[in-house]
C-alpha cells in the first residue's frame, strides 16, 4: 500500500475521536464531512482513477436514501436498510454502467447526468411506494438524547467512510487500480494489451455507487424525512467533483482532504456571508483551481520547496 | 509450414471507400512476412481488422482454425495476437517498466502486479531500455518509445506479432538496431508480419512479401520475385527502383 493511502487511513482513524471534543453542532458538521468524503472518494474511483467524468453521484445517493427509507418504513432495522441500499446501488450501477460506459468524454458526462433526472422522476411518480413529491417519513431510530442521536449517526457515517477508504486503498494497489490507470491514459492501447475495458469500467462504476448508496441510506435515517428534490439534488453530483479538483485528481488522500476543506469553506462562507454565500463560494473555488490547478496535492513535498523557490528568485 | 492465421475474402468499407477489398491471405507459423504498398493501400486497416480494432465488413479471419472475426480486441490480445502502433501509444504517465508490466499483467492469466513488473524487467533489457525503466514513457525519445512498443508487444508472449512501421522516423543507426531486434524476435519463434516502407529492411528481414494496392492484394510470393513483379513496380516501387535493383542484381 502506498504511503499516501496509509496516511488516508490514519486520517480517517484519528477522525473517529471527534465526539471527544465537540457538541452536537460539531458532530453534525463531522457527519456531513464524512458524507462529503465518501462521495468524493467514491467519485474519484470512476472520475479520478478511470478518467470518466461521472455526474451520477446524486442518482445513487438518492437511490440509496429511498431504498433504505422505504425498507425502514416497512420495519427493517437501519443496518438492513443500509446494506440493502449499498448492494442494490452496486447491482444497479453495474448494470447501467455496462451500457453507459460505452460512451466517452462529454457524452458519458451527459448520460450520467440524465440518470439523476430519470431516477428523480421515477421516485416522483411511484407515489404508492415512495410518497412521491410529498416525501417520505422515516421512523426515528430509538435513541434517548440529542447527543446520543448525534454520536450514533456520526459513527454510522464514519464506518461507511472507513469502509470507503479501505476499499479505495485496496483498489489503488490492485490489478483493478492498475487497469483503471491504463484506461485513463489510453483506452485503445489498454484493450490492445488484453485488458477487458468494459468489465473494469463497470466494476469501477459499481464500486463508486456502492458506498454512495450506503451513505444515502444513513442520511435518510439521520434526517428522518426525505423528498426527491432533496436527495436527487444535482449538487450532490457536482460537489464531489469540486472536492476532488480541490484536493487533486486521482490521489485518495488529496480527495479526502479536499472534501474537508470544501466543507470548511462552505460553512465559514455560509455563516459569515449568508446573503452572498453561493457567489463567494464560487469565487473561492475558481480562485483555488486557477492557482492550484493540480489541487492541494501540489503541496506534497512540503511548503519548503515553494518557499525555497521564492527565496531563490529574490536573491537572484 | 503450418498455417497460423487465415484471412478469407476480408473486406472493410468506410462508407464509400473500400479500404480492404476481398483480401485472402494465409500466414504460416514462424515466417516473417513483409506487407508493403503505397500510402492508403489498406495496410494498417488490415492489421486493425485482424486485431479487432475495426471489424471486417465481410469475410472471415481464423486463427489456427478458430473463427476470430467477431472477437473483441482484448480477447484477440489474449489469444496471442499482438501489435505495435505506427503512432506509438504508450501509457504516458506510467514508467517504461509499468508500461511493459501492463502488457504482461492483462494478457497473461494469473499474473499479479508484482510478477508482471518482474517479467517486464527482462523484456526491457531485451530491447535495451533497462536504464530507462523508471522514467515516465512521455519523456523517452521517439526511438526509445518505438522500442518500448516492442517490449510491450513481447511481454504479451505473442504467437503473431504485427509491426506497423517500427522504423518510421528513426535514423539509420536506430533502424539498424531495431532490425537486429526483429531478427532476434523471429529467431525466438515468433511469427511476424511487418508493415515497412524501407525496402532495405524488408529485403533483409522478410522471406515472403505481400503487396496491397487500393485495398486489393496484388502480389504474394518470395521477396525477390515480388519486387520484380511489373504490377508491383508500377503501383509502388517505381521504375527507378526496379532499374537500380536490376543493376545491383547483375553486379
Amino acid at each position: 500500500m502506498s504511503r499516501s493511502n496509509i496516511a488516508l487511513l490514519a486520517l480517517v482513524a484519528c477522525y473517529a475521536a471527534l465526539p471527544l471534543f465537540g457538541g452536537s453542532y460539531t458532530l453534525r458538521l463531522g457527519t456531513i464531512a464524512s458524507l462529503y468524503a465518501i462521495l468524493a472518494l467514491s467519485w474519484n474511483i470512476v472520475g479520478g482513477f478511470a478518467g470518466y467524468p461521472s455526474f451520477a453521484t446524486a442518482a445513487f445517493f438518492g437511490f440509496g436514501a429511498y431504498t433504505s427509507g422505504v425498507l425502514q418504513g416497512h420495519g427493517a432495522p437501519l443496518i438492513v436498510g443500509v446494506l440493502a441500499a449499498a448492494l442494490a446501488s452496486l447491482a444497479l450501477a453495474s448494470a447501467l454502467g455496462a451500457v453507459l460506459l460505452r460512451l466517452r468524454g462529454h457524452y458519458f458526462a451527459i448520460a450520467s447526468l440524465s440518470l439523476v433526472e430519470v431516477f428523480r422522476e421515477l421516485v416522483n411518480n411511484a407515489t404508492d411506494l415512495t410518497g412521491g413529491g410529498m416525501g417520505l417519513n422515516i421512523p426515528v431510530v430509538a435513541n434517548t438524547s440529542v447527543m446520543g442521536d448525534a454520536t450514533f449517526f456520526f459513527y454510522a457515517m464514519w464506518l461507511v467512510l472507513l469502509a470507503t477508504a479501505l476499499a479505495v486503498s485496496v483498489v489503488a494497489a490492485s490489478k483493478l487500480g492498475f487497469g483503471l490507470a491504463c484506461i485513463r491514459q489510453n483506452e485503445t492501447a489498454a484493450s490492445m494489451v488484453g485488458l477487458n475495458t468494459t468489465l473494469y469500467k463497470t466494476a469501477a462504476f459499481g464500486l463508486s455507487a456502492c458506498f454512495v448508496g450506503a451513505a444515502g441510506g444513513i442520511y435518510a435515517a439521520w434526517v428522518h424525512y426525505i423528498d426527491p428534490s432533496d436527495v436527487f439534488d444535482l449538487l450532490y453530483s457536482v460537489k464531489p467533483i469540486v472536492m476532488s479538483l480541490i484536493g487533486g485528481l486521482g490521489s485518495s488522500l488529496g480527495v479526502a482532504i479536499g472534501a474537508f476543506v470544501y466543507l470548511a469553506l462552505e460553512e465559514v462562507v455560509w455563516r459569515n456571508y449568508i446573503q452572498i454565500h453561493s457567489g463567494l463560494l464560487g469565487v473561492l473555488i475558481v480562485g483555488l483551481l486557477l492557482f492550484l490547478p493540480h489541487g492541494l496535492v501540489s503541496f506534497r513535498g512540503g511548503f519548503g520547496r515553494i518557499w525555497g523557490r521564492r527565496r531563490k528568485v529574490k536573491n537572484g | 509450414m503450418a498455417e497460423l492465421l487465415r484471412l478469407a475474402a476480408v473486406s472493410r468499407r468506410f462508407s464509400g471507400l473500400k479500404a480492404l477489398d476481398g483480401v485472402t491471405l494465409a500466414i504460416n507459423k514462424g515466417e516473417v512476412l513483409g506487407l508493403i504498398g503505397p500510402n492508403g493501400a489498406g495496410k494498417t486497416t488490415l492489421v486493425n481488422v485482424v486485431t479487432g480494432v475495426t471489424r471486417a465488413t465481410s469475410g472471415t479471419v481464423t486463427l489456427q482454425g478458430r473463427d476470430i472475426t467477431r472477437l473483441k480486441t482484448w480477447q484477440m490480445a489474449r489469444l496471442g495476437l499482438s501489435r505495435t502502433f505506427q503512432i506509438v501509444q504508450p501509457f504516458a504517465e506510467f514508467s517504461a517498466l509499468d508500461n511493459v508490466a501492463a502488457a504482461s499483467l492483462f494478457s497473461q492469466p494469473g499474473e499479479s502486479v508484482k510478477s508482471a513488473r518482474e517479467a517486464a524487467r527482462e523484456h526491457l533489457a531485451f530491447v535495451g531500455l533497462e536504464s530507462q525503466a523508471l522514467q515516465p514513457a512521455a519523456t523517452l525519445t521517439l526511438a526509445m518509445r518505438k522500442r518500448l512498443e516492442l517490449a510491450k508487444a513481447l511481454a504479451m508472449r505473442p504467437q503473431l506479432l504485427f509491426l506497423d512501421e517500427v522504423n518510421a522516423g528513426l535514423n539509420s543507426a536506430e533502424v539498424e538496431r531495431a532490425t537486429r531486434l526483429i531478427h532476434r524476435m523471429a529467431e525466438s519463434g515468433i511469427t511476424i508480419v511487418m508493415i515497412e516502407h524501407l525496402m532495405k529492411v524488408v529485403l533483409n528481414v522478410c522471406s515472403r512479401i505481400v503487396v496491397l494496392h487500393n485495398g486489393r492484394l496484388i502480389a504474394d510470393g518470395a521477396a525477390r520475385e515480388v519486387i520484380a513483379n511489373p504490377e508491383v513496380v508500377k503501383a509502388y516501387l517505381g521504375h527507378k527502383y526496379a532499374q537500380q535493383e536490376a543493376v545491383d542484381g547483375r553486379a
